[in-house]
Parts: structure tokens; sequence; C-alpha cells
């Protein structure tokens, strides 16, 4: 029997066995646990989903933004000062000069660079981590694209901005489904294996929302696929695309009209500050999931911390939706191994329920996820029939086995070999126990505000990816997150080649916006505002700290 | 009573929380020791210790290779491997992380490339041909992929199993950290992979027919009819529309209304 659990989750687990013969016998008949109408829908989300609690928001105080009400580590970082003081800098020199300054080396970053070198810029790229480490490699579902006979941008619109509630900026969606083929077509020619017939047509599949089967995949690392694709090209045109790894940037500069002019970057391991001159630049520096907002767990890579808002809200540029966040419901929360592990929507699709303490069903399991994850959030919270795990974590069982007995014996390990893995290397057989479960942070749906060219309101400055808001309103599909870095990384490229070829930046450049955004904090009375951008995330345990302080 | 039964503390983010009466157990951070609770990956084992990652940490999940893991148990001789973020940390594991490795990758013009591309491959990466069969890739790697083999069926010029074969690649360099002929064999794999992909691999004819119809703008009045539309009416439309089957053939079907094709 699977010893991964402690012995007194497996005597919890005993519960979801006696309740599960009944389930499955219900479940063969078709009868589901009752969905929520639409009014409960709006009730369950107003009370229980992170996204409309008043707890933990609160209205940012400074900067383009000011007054609007956002989660606590976001207005907090917004209302952080500078790494730097601006009177440090000879901004008369500069350590690097290049026509476009991507920063950000993911997804939106790497396709940008691409796009730009190929309207014959120069493109210095700077990164905090490597070259690809980002949210795109750990993207497993797939990406949209309306190619097939039956299907056009026309339904990928409509699917998009109905997902969105219809809060997308319908400029931005329009663009991305419109370029859809294209990029899918531009990864094809760059060699990326797709999931293909033996003809070559794609295989396509049905995602969450879509009313045409447009999923393009490659196996069920799609994301890490493209960026693998992406980064080697790039890495073929090094005589143009120069790269600068573990080198974030950390303000950017502006020149004497307002216009985007390069940035300061940070070595994280020689401590050094470098001067950019560019004539335009690119902040494609991703989501915010390791800001961990009201404390969640998070799937989001090691260098998620926002860092491209905080520059470009002190640039003056505005942010949108920035209180809307995807919590993905079923993250798991055991072993502590695996905490923040997203457990693919599949694993509801092929029949698995979610359960409570007592082994019984309390939601319809295939909600959207905003609703999915209220329901499981008031589960625990509210009805107080959560499991509590050995570390204090606390949610939910997902009753994986049903689905071998739904579907025969060895489904689970054929169709989610990576979750049995992931679970089988603690000694955890998914097909044989069920998991547990807790909604986790999972993308930023808001960001800085762009047009469909990328552009933000300050000349020269773009951005693209999930660092940028607008394109999934509210709440994003799956399969359109990888189509969003694509589509407007590829564009801001193009877009910012035109700007950089007619523009001849003016002599001076000047970090005097800085100045003026500390002194604003100063004004508020901020009291003991912290740093920013953070950069990385600090996980040292409190035993550590305590003696960190010298 | 149900009051109490209410959880109000949050766990919060991804500091480890080490349960209650956990186990300690010593571990050699690259030779010094270190006391952590048991259960955690060597990642969270680290964190605990007190290093903060700049290098040798990314996804955290398993896909980005950034954290590749050379370790020991003490009074054993057999060198093993991982990835931090996904192995357990074990009593008197002796830990080094491999975040960079040098590998060889000499760049190239995949869509101007002549010839055929075994021999383009042999071009780029002839150490590929001197592979002396000893499987310490297969070993080492911590994707379980036959390493060796697929430098095989390289070296044979069967180009589709080597693609296949080592798709699912992180990248992670520790195979050739090992490699006694020197073999960078994840670069030549993505070399293998990208040729497969554009030049094996049969292409999408209909993507190839849509991307004609999308550059002569067919799609722009319709999206923009949508875009001035007033919301109530997109609305309806996005209620309205028809849901592909799931079981139906790909291109064989069609909407009943295909005036927005």
């Amino acid at each position: 029997m699977s010893s991964g659990y402690t012995p007194a989750l497996m005597e919890l687990i005993k519960k979801v066995e006696a309740t599960r013969p009944a389930r499955v016998e219900k479940a063969r008949k078709g009868e589901h646990f009752p969905a929520l109408t639409m009014e409960q829908r709006q009730e369950w989300l107003k009370k229980y989903h992170p996204d409309y609690k008043n707890d933990g928001r609160r209205q940012v105080i400074v900067g383009p933004n000011k007054g609007t009400v956002l989660p606590e580590e976001v207005a907090s970082l917004l209302e952080s000062k500078s790494r730097i003081n601006p009177a440090n800098f000879d901004l008369s020199r500069a350590d690097y000069t290049t026509d476009l300054l991507v920063i950000g080396a993911g997804g939106a970053g790497t396709a940008a660079a691409l796009a730009a070198q190929e309207a014959g810029l120069k493109v210095l790229i700077s990164t905090k981590l490597r070259h690809g480490d980002s949210n795109t490699v750990m993207a497993e579902g797939g990406i949209q694209a309306a190619d097939q006979e039956g299907d056009s941008p026309y339904f990928h619109y409509l699917d998009v901005i109905g997902g969105g509630h219809f809060s997308n900026q319908p400029e931005l969606v329009a663009a991305m489904t419109n370029d859809a083929p294209l990029i899918i077509h531009w990864l094809e020619s760059l060699g990326m294996m797709f999931d293909k017939m033996p003809d070559g047509r794609m295989k396509v599949r049905h995602g969450g929302g879509t009313s045409r089967k447009r999923m393009h995949s490659a196996g069920d690392m799609t994301g890490a696929e493209i960026m693998r694709v992406v980064r080697d090209e790039a890495r073929n045109r090094t005589n143009d695309i120069k790269l600068l790894e573990f080198t974030p940037a950390v303000e950017i500069l502006l020149d004497e009209n307002g216009r985007a002019a390069g940035a300061v970057l940070y070595n994280l391991e020689t401590k050094e500050y470098y001067i950019v001159r560019a004539k335009a630049v690119l902040i494609a520096t991703g989501g915010f999931g390791r800001l961990h907002i009201q404390g969640f767990p998070t799937t989001n890579h090691y260098g998620a911390t926002a860092d491209g808002c905080v520059m470009a809200y002190r640039a003056g540029v505005r942010l949108q939706d920035m209180d809307s966040t995807q919590y993905h419901p079923t993250g798991a929360i055991f072993p502590e191994q695996n905490v923040g592990l997203l457990i693919t929507e599949k694993v509801r699709g092929l029949g698995a329920q979610l359960l409570n303490t007592e082994g019984e069903q309390f939601c319809f399991p295939l909600e959207p996820r905003d609703v999915e994850s209220a329901c499981v959030i008031r589960e625990c919270l509210e009805i107080g029939k959560g499991i509590v795990t050995p570390t204090g974590r606390f949610g939910v069982w997902l009753d994986s086995p049903m689905i071998d007995m739904l579907h025969g014996e060895g489904t689970v390990r054929k169709e989610l070999p990576a979750k049995y893995i992931q679970f089988k290397r603690y000694d955890i057989d998914i097909s044989k126990v069920p998991m547990l479960i807790y909604p986790t942070l999972h993308y930023q749906n808001g960001g800085i505000a762009i047009n469909e060219w990328s552009e933000t309101s300050v000349e020269g400055l773009f951005s693209a990816g999930e660092v940028a808001g607008g394109v999934h309103g509210r709440n994003r599909l799956m399969g359109n997150s990888l189509l969003d870095v694509l589509v407007f990384g590829r564009r801001a490229g193009i877009r910012a080649a035109e700007y950089a070829k007619g523009n001849n930046p003016s002599g001076k450049v000047t970090l005097s916006h800085v100045d003026n955004f500390n002194k604003e904090i100063d004004k508020a009375g901020i009291k003991d505002p912290g740093v920013g951008p953070i950069l990385l995330p600090d996980y040292a345990p409190d035993h550590v700290r305590e003696r960190q302080v010298g | 009573m149900a009051e109490d039964k209410k959880l109000k503390t949050l766990a919060t983010g991804d500091k480890t929380i080490p349960p209650e009466g956990a186990k300690m157990i010593p571990i050699y951070i690259m030779g010094r020791e270190y006391m952590v609770p048991e259960t955690l990956t060597i990642m969270k084992a680290v964190e605990y210790a007190g290093y903060s990652y700049v290098r040798g940490c990314g996804c955290r999940g398993g896909i980005c290779g950034a954290c590749g893991t050379f370790y020991r148990f003490l009074g054993d001789y057999r060198l093993r491997s991982g990835l931090a973020c996904q192995t357990v940390a074990e009593p008197n594991m002796v830990i080094m992380q491999l975040p960079f490795f040098p590998a060889n990758r000499p760049g190239y013009d995949l869509e101007n490339m002549q010839g055929n591309p075994h021999e383009e491959l042999r071009r780029l990466y002839p150490e590929v041909f001197k592979c002396v069969g000893c499987g310490t890739c297969t070993r080492t790697c911590p994707m379980d992929i036959d390493v060796m083999d697929y430098i095989a069926l390289m070296k044979r010029g069967d180009l589709r199993g080597a693609a296949l074969k080592s798709f699912d690649c992180v990248m992670c360099g520790l195979c050739t950290s090992r490699c006694p002929a020197q073999i960078s064999q994840y670069m030549a794999a993505m070399f293998v992979r990208r040729v497969f992909g554009k030049f094996i691999l049969p292409k999408a004819e209909h993507l190839s027919k849509r991307v004609e119809e999308v550059k002569s703008g067919k799609y722009e009045k319709k999206l923009k009819e949508l875009i001035g539309m007033k919301q109530e009416d997109v609305k309806k439309l996005y209620v309205e529309r028809e849901r592909e089957p799931d079981l139906a053939e790909a291109g064989k079907w069609m909407p009943k209304d295909t005036t927005n094709l």
C-alpha cells in the first residue's frame, strides 16, 4: 500500500474508500453532483474567491494607479523604493549600446528578439536567470490557433472574450486570434515537433471553454518544446542577438522627451550595475506568482516576481487588472515536495471527484477554474471539512483511483504519466490512493497596459507576455498563454524595429522619474517601504533568518 | 462546535514547513554538514539550510533543467545524479549541483541548410561518431532517457528515432559532463529534433492554407465587426456558438453555419 501518506492520512483515506463504490456507480450512470446556478456561482465567487475578498487588499497610494485596490503584496511592491540611488550613476556613459533592449528571456522576449533581428535590429537580451527560465517552459497543455477548416479566428475570438467574462480588450483579442495560425506556422518552420497525424495534419483537442478543437501540442511539454526551439534559434543568431544572463534590469532609462532609452542592469553575481542605451525597450519579464498573493503556493518559476511591472510603473505606465489572479483549483499540497505542483484539469476530465474529509462530494468537479477554486476554499475555510497535512497545509481529496475504475485498469498510468511518476517517487500511487489538493496561484491575468502592437503609454517602451494585461481580461483559457507570449512578443519586435529605425535618440538620458517616485513615496508617508524589484523570492526559514542578524 | 472546525491559517508560499516531530537528517552540501528535516527535496533542503539560490534553480517543477545535481552517499563509491527539485534528500547525501556546464554548440543555419541532415550532423558534431558506448550518459540522465541509444541512432542516421527518443530532454547537461568521448549529447539532440520537425515530419497543409488566408486579410474585417459590437450582441454570439463534438474527425467536421469561417 502507499506508504507515502502518514498513518493519520491513511486512516482518513478509508473514508474516501468507503464512499467510492457508490460514487463510481453513480458516475457510471451519468449522475453528477449538481453544478452551481449562475447566481450561486457569483455568490460563491464573491464570498470565497481570493480575487473578491477584501481581506488582504488595499488601495495603492502612489503612482499611475493611485487609488486602485490591489492585493497587499502587489500594492506593497508598487510602493517600494528603487534599489539604486540615481545620484550615483553617470548617465553620460553607456556600458552597452543596442537598438532594442529586451528585458526577460522567456517566450515573449525571445520571440521579440528574433522578430526584431529579422527586421535588421541589433538586440540585447537581459535576463535574471538563464535564457528560457520562465513560465513558458512550464506550460504543459498546449497552444491554441484556429487553423482547421471548421474553425476560424472569429470563433477563437468569441471563445477568448467569453472565457474572460467580456472584460478583455477587444483589439488585443483580435490581434491574438488573427495571428495565431501565423505563430503555429512560424514554429513549424523553426522545426518544432508538433503532435501530428501521419499526413502532417495537426492533432488538435478541446480545452476548457473552446468551441472548436484547436489545442496544438508537443507531448505534455508544449511550452518546453517551444522554448527549446526559439532559444536554439536565438543562439544561431549571436552576431545580432547578445544575451546577458543573471543580469536583470532594475530601472528603465528615459530620455529628455520622456521616451524609453535603455535601462539599468544589475549583475546578480558581481553586484555591478550597468547602463544600457537603446533605441527601444521591451519589458517581457513574466508574471507575479512568486509574490505568493495571500500566502498561496504557486506553479510559477523561481523568477516570477513582477519586476517589469515595478519598473514600468515608476516610468509612468498604468497597470490594469492587477487584482485579478488565476488560481488553478488543483495544486498539490502533499507531500511537501510537491507543494504547488499543478494537477492538470485532465484528472477531473477523466472523472476524478473532489471530496472533503468525510469522503463526501461538495461540488461539481468541472466548474470554471475560478468557481471550482472558490468551492474548495469554501469547503475548507467555511464548512471546515478540509484535510490538514502534517505541515499545516490544508485541502481536499482529488479521488484519482476512480479513473481506473471508470475507464479500466492502467488508465491513470497511460493518460497521466508525468503525474503518476511525480507522486510514485514519494511512494504515493495515485491510481490507488487520492491526491491532496488546494487552489494554487497560477497566472497573472492583469499587467502593463498595452495596445495591439505591444506599445505602452511611454514612447519606445513595449511590453509583451504575462507581464502585460488586457488580453485575457479577468480569466484566461487554457492554451492562450503560450499563444499570447509569442503573438505579442513578435508584434513587439516588429513594431520596435519600425520605431527604432526612425528614432534618433537625443543625447541625454535620465533617471529623474525614479527620483520623483522615491519622493512621492516619502511624501505619501509610507513607513518602511520595501526595495523593488525584489528579483528573487526569499525562502530562508526563520531559524536561519534569526541568525543572519549580525 | 462547527465554528471551531473552521481552518483559519494559510500555510505560506513555498517556504518549507517541517512536519511536527519531523526527523532531522544530516546532508552534506558541498561537503559541509547541515541538519534538515527528512522528506524535503534537495532544493528545499538546501534552502532550509539557509542557502539562497541564484544559479541552480529555475522552474522548481522538473522541466527547465537548471538544477542538475550529483551526489554520493557517505561510504558508497557510486556517483548518482538527479534534479534537485525532484530528488528527495536522504541521510548522508553529499551534494553538488551543476548549474552550468560548457557544452559544445556550433551555430547553424537551419533555413538554408545544404546537403543531407546526417552529413550536416557529422560536420557540426563529429564527436557524436566517436561514442565509446560506455552508457554513462544513460545512467546519468535524470529524465530516464536512454541517451546512449539515441546517440547510436544518430550514428546510424536514424534521425527520426533520435528525435523521438530524446524528446523528454530538459537540457540539464549532466550527460555531457560525464561523457568520456566529450560529446555534447543534448546539443546534438536539439539540432536533430529541429531537423526532424522541419524536414522529416510532413508539413500541415491546412495550416499553410490558413496562413495565406490570414495574410490576405480575410479575417480582419470580421474581427473588426466583433470589436465594434455591443457587449450584449457579442454575448449572444458567444452563448449561441456551436461546439465541435469531442470525437469529430479533424478536417472533416464543419459547423452548420459556415459564414464566419
